[in-house]
Parts: structure tokens; C-alpha cells; sequence
């Protein structure tokens, strides 16, 4: 598993629940070091044992740890520079919905050996979407729940969004869209805010 | 033969395709402009202006007129928008019914277009990669930090374990090793020093009396009184169980080396209280000079500070002795 995966997964749980609670998880799942380093390659399993110690140290079903995670990675301050990036994806947030297909290879674009899941939207109907993800980690669809949520926000889309099980190996994301343009969402700005 | 075939778009058509083109008539005036160029200009466009009077063309040099623009179809253009210091890429093609059109692009300026006119995603043509630069942009920088950050702390972790490498853990001084490293960088660059052997006398009477503990502890007010008695300059190493080196850069005068020998034993000889018990220690040293020697080097060096300090355990303990070329000198403590 590449370390950016490994290290937004220790953000989320140090900005959200603090560094001691942080450090528990890493001792409970077995980590020889005190955190990730984002561009370094990791074994698979570290991934999954830090998932599993975070859903058991705070008491939560792992679904849910995975959900938080898809939404903080949108949402949260510290990941600015990643809510910027999928806003490249596109002007509306049905367009930002068919950009999916291309994130991994424009994640490649920057990170060259970052392994992204595939992802497949369905149009089953106007405004009803599948998005088919291939595996990544167990639960990879919760996490995409979670981050679509905050896309939406973001977009100021009124949507409803579901885990939808599983497709063959493919874990599957309904996306019924009720209003594209229910709020005003978060602003955009094309140029990079200065630093 | 080909048919010359004439291929008619609104206006409206080409500013979706190239929404920052300018048509000019034959006259070299404008007829039409692109939407994002119309932005950039901030005032109503300029429908009948000369174009070479709103655009500067910087290369090719010598196109003043609109029949030299003719002569540069098809080539690439570095264009100045007059009054607004924006430059662009430029490509200029003929048009059936005469005239022409130019379409411009931000090329590696596109960064800063964006930036200081606000452009937006609707800006662009869909077909246009300046959205995936500037993504890349952001990448690259965000990457670039990361990998910033990462170096910092490496940097951090290695100052860390550098200064870990060269310190006694029990007493906090520097260690052999630091001592190994840093007398013959003194002696490369020739400067004068004093090296200074320490081996506490009793210490193994405390040791075997009170235990490990108080041995420990024994060390640690050792370690603070040389501190005390030295300079921050100077380097003060445990090298081994109860045996201690200073070197003192900068320091030749015999005299001066005596005074602060017989301080650094006297401060060592004062007893040490330990849970109840009053430890008593004392210090023998030996001492040399790195201008008693022609051509000074460690060995030898450490050699005679060794056998001095031997000298002095013999004579009695508690006292430094001075190592002389020949001889070995005694000063009273």
C-alpha cells in the first residue's frame, strides 16, 4: 500500500481524535514506528491491522471509521491541497462524478506508483448512478461514501448516497442525485491559494 | 485537384472552439474576439481597432504591419497585449474570405493569467490542457512539500542519532568515539591543544562498597564538576569505566594547565553524598602539550598522557603530572 494512503489514514485519526489515541492504534496494530511516511511503500496487511485497531480502540464499526475517513479527507483543513485537486475533476458535481474514472491516472500524474482503486460509474438512470469500485482495502466503497458526501457539500449538491454492496469483487456506491444546484457550496478558485 | 473548400463558422462557434481568438479583416482590424481575451482587455471589446495596435508582436521582430503578419501564416507568434504586459503563444491563419484569424494561448504564463484574472474552468475550451497544468502544478507542489517535510525530519532523526553516537548515555559527555573524531581534526589544522587523562582514584572501593548505584551516581558529579572546571569549547569524554579525557584547544602554557588540573581534583576530592553515605573519590591526570612535539599525532599523544597519569598514581595519587619531551614533569596538586 503506498504511504500517502498509510499517512492520510493517520491524519484523519490524529486530527480527529488526538495523538495519544493515535499512538494506541499504531502500538495495537503492530507498527514498528510512530507513523507513515507518505512516500514510502508499505506492506497491505499494516493497512487493514491499522483499520481494525482504530475500529476496535474507538469503539466503532469499521464502516464507520472508513466513512469519517472519506470525509475528512474532502473536508478537513490540513487536506486543502486534496479537495483542490478533486475539484479539478470537474465544473458540476455530476461532472466531478465521471472524473472518478480518471483518478487514478491523475494521481499517477503526481505520484507516480500511487495505486488507486479503479472506479466505474453506471448511469442506471438520469440522475441515478452506480460507482463500481475495485478492491483496494475491505470497505474501500465506505470511505468513497464518505468523500462523495463531502464532494457534494462541496459542489453544493443535494444527493443521496448509499453502499450498494457487492458487484462480483467490486464494492458498489449508489448515487441518486436530488438537486445540483441545492446550496451555493464551497468556492473555488482556480489559482493556488499563496502560501 | 483539391477543391478549396470554404468552411464557415458564427462567431459564437468560434469562441467555443478558440475562446481567445481574434478575427481581423483585411484591413488588419478587429471583427472578433474570444470571450476569455475580451476578459482580459476589462473594457467593452475593441470591434474595428487595428490589432497591431492593440497586440505588439515581439517574435518574429519586424512585424509592424498587417502584410508582415501576412508573411508569418502559420508560425508561432509571441504576442504582447499593449497596455496589459500579458504575453501570449500565437498562431495566425489565413481565412477563405480574406482577413484572418489569430489564436492565442497563456503558455507558461498560464499560472499567473489565472491568478490575476480570476479565470475560471469556463475560461478554457474543453479541449484545453490548461486545466491539467494547472492540476499538475498543484501536485508537483503539494509532492514537493511532502517530500520537503520528510527531509526535515530525516535531517532532525540524523542531528539526533549523530549526537547519540558521540555521548556517554550515564554521564552525558562526549564518549570515545567523539574523541576519536575530533583530536585529529585538531591536529589537521595544526592547532595548538592540551590533552588532559583522568582516572578516579577509590573509585572501586565505592563501587564495591555501595553498590552500582552509588558508582553511577559518583560519575555523574565527576562528569559535572569537569564540566565545571572546563571550557564549553573544550571536549570532556568518558572513554572508559571511570577514566575520562579533556581536550583543551587553544590551551599550551604549562602553568595555566597545572591551575586548572589541581581544581578540577579538588572539586573531585570533595566527598559525595549518596543516599546517607558520603562517597570519597579523588583524580590522578596526566597531561601533554601538543607543541612538546615536532610533529604531534594521537597516538603518541594519548600514549603520554597515559603513562603520566600512570606517573602520577604512582607518586601517590591526587596529583597531575605533566608529560615533557624526556621526562615526565610533577606538579603538586
Amino acid at each position: 500500500m503506498h504511504g500517502l494512503i498509510n499517512r492520510s489514514l493517520q491524519s484523519f485519526l490524529t486530527d480527529t481524535y488526538g495523538p495519544s489515541v493515535w499512538q494506541a492504534i499504531a502500538k495495537a496494530a503492530g507498527l514498528k514506528t510512530t507513523g507513515f511516511e507518505a512516500l514510502l511503500i508499505y506492506e497491505d496487511a499494516i493497512t487493514d491491522a491499522v483499520i481494525d485497531a482504530a475500529a476496535k480502540q474507538l469503539n466503532r464499526p469499521r464502516e464507520t471509521v472508513l466513512e469519517d475517513l472519506g470525509t475528512y479527507l474532502v473536508s478537513h483543513q490540513n487536506l486543502e491541497g486534496l479537495r483542490r485537486l478533486l475539484r479539478f475533476g470537474g465544473v458540476t458535481f455530476v461532472d466531478f462524478l465521471h472524473s472518478m474514472e480518471d483518478l487514478p491516472e491523475h494521481g499517477r500524474l503526481g505520484v507516480p506508483n500511487l495505486d488507486l482503486p479503479d472506479f466505474h460509474l453506471v448511469e442506471e438512470a438520469p440522475g441515478t448512478f452506480t460507482l463500481e469500485i475495485t478492491p483496494l482495502i475491505a470497505g474501500v466503497g465506505h470511505v468513497i461514501v464518505g468523500l462523495l458526501r463531502a464532494m457534494a457539500d462541496d459542489y453544493g449538491a443535494l444527493v443521496l448516497l448509499d453502499h450498494a454492496g457487492l458487484r462480483g469483487a467490486r464494492e458498489c456506491v449508489s448515487v441518486l442525485l436530488l438537486d445540483q444546484a441545492h446550496s451555493s457550496g464551497r468556492s473555488f478558485d482556480l489559482s493556488m491559494p499563496e502560501v | 485537384m483539391l477543391n478549396p473548400l470554404g468552411l464557415t463558422l458564427t462567431s459564437a462557434s468560434l469562441s467555443q472552439l478558440m475562446p481567445m481568438h481574434v478575427a481581423i479583416c483585411p484591413l488588419g482590424r478587429i471583427t472578433s474576439m474570444g470571450p476569455t481575451l475580451a476578459k482580459l482587455i476589462d473594457r467593452p471589446v475593441p470591434l474595428g481597432q487595428e490589432f497591431l495596435g492593440l497586440f505588439s508582436v515581439r517574435r518574429p521582430t519586424g512585424v509592424q504591419h498587417y502584410s508582415d503578419l501576412q508573411n508569418k501564416v502559420g508560425g508561432r507568434l509571441q504576442l504582447v497585449l499593449n497596455d496589459r504586459h500579458e504575453s501570449f503563444r500565437a498562431i495566425a491563419v489565413n481565412c477563405v474570405e480574406g482577413g484572418m484569424v489569430i489564436n492565442l494561448s497563456f503558455g507558461i504564463h498560464l499560472i499567473e493569467a489565472v491568478r490575476r484574472n480570476a479565470l475560471t474552468d469556463a475560461d478554457f475550451a474543453p479541449t484545453d490542457l490548461a486545466m491539467e497544468m494547472l492540476y499538475l502544478v498543484e501536485v508537483k507542489t503539494a509532492v514537493m512539500q511532502e517530500l520537503r517535510n520528510l527531509n526535515m525530519r530525516l535531517q532532525d532523526e540524523k542531528s539526533a542519532a549523530e549526537e547519540q553516537a558521540l555521548t556517554d548515555t550515564l554521564t552525558g559527555l562526549r564518549n570515545r568515539r567523539a574523541l576519536e573524531l575530533r583530536m585529529p581534526s585538531l591536529l589537521a589544522q595544526g592547532s595548538d591543544f592540551a590533552l588532559m587523562h583522568l582516572d578516579l582514584d577509590y573509585f572501586k572501593q565505592v563501587n564495591d562498597t555501595l553498590g552500582h548505584a552509588a558508582g553511577d551516581h559518583v560519575l555523574r558529579q565527576v562528569a559535572l564538576a569537569l564540566n565545571i572546571e572546563t571550557r564549553s569549547s573544550d571536549l570532556v569524554a568518558r572513554v572508559g569505566g571511570d577514566e575520562f579525557v579533556v581536550l583543551m584547544p587553544g590551551l599550551s602554557r604549562p602553568e595555566r594547565l597545572s591551575v586548572i588540573a589541581s581544581r578540577i581534583i579538588q572539586r573531585i576530592s570533595q566527598p559525595i553524598a549518596f543516599e546517607g553515605h558520603s562517597c570519597k573519590v579523588s583524580a590522578s591526570i596526566g597531561m601533554t602539550i601538543s607543541t612538546s612535539y615536532a610533529i604531534p599525532d594521537s597516538e603518541t599523544m594519548l600514549a603520554d598522557a597515559d603513562a603520566a597519569l600512570y606517573a602520577s598514581k604512582h607518586a601517590g595519587r591526587a596529583q597531575a603530572q605533566l608529560h615533557r619531551p624526556g621526562a615526565t614533569d610533577r606538579c603538586r596538586a
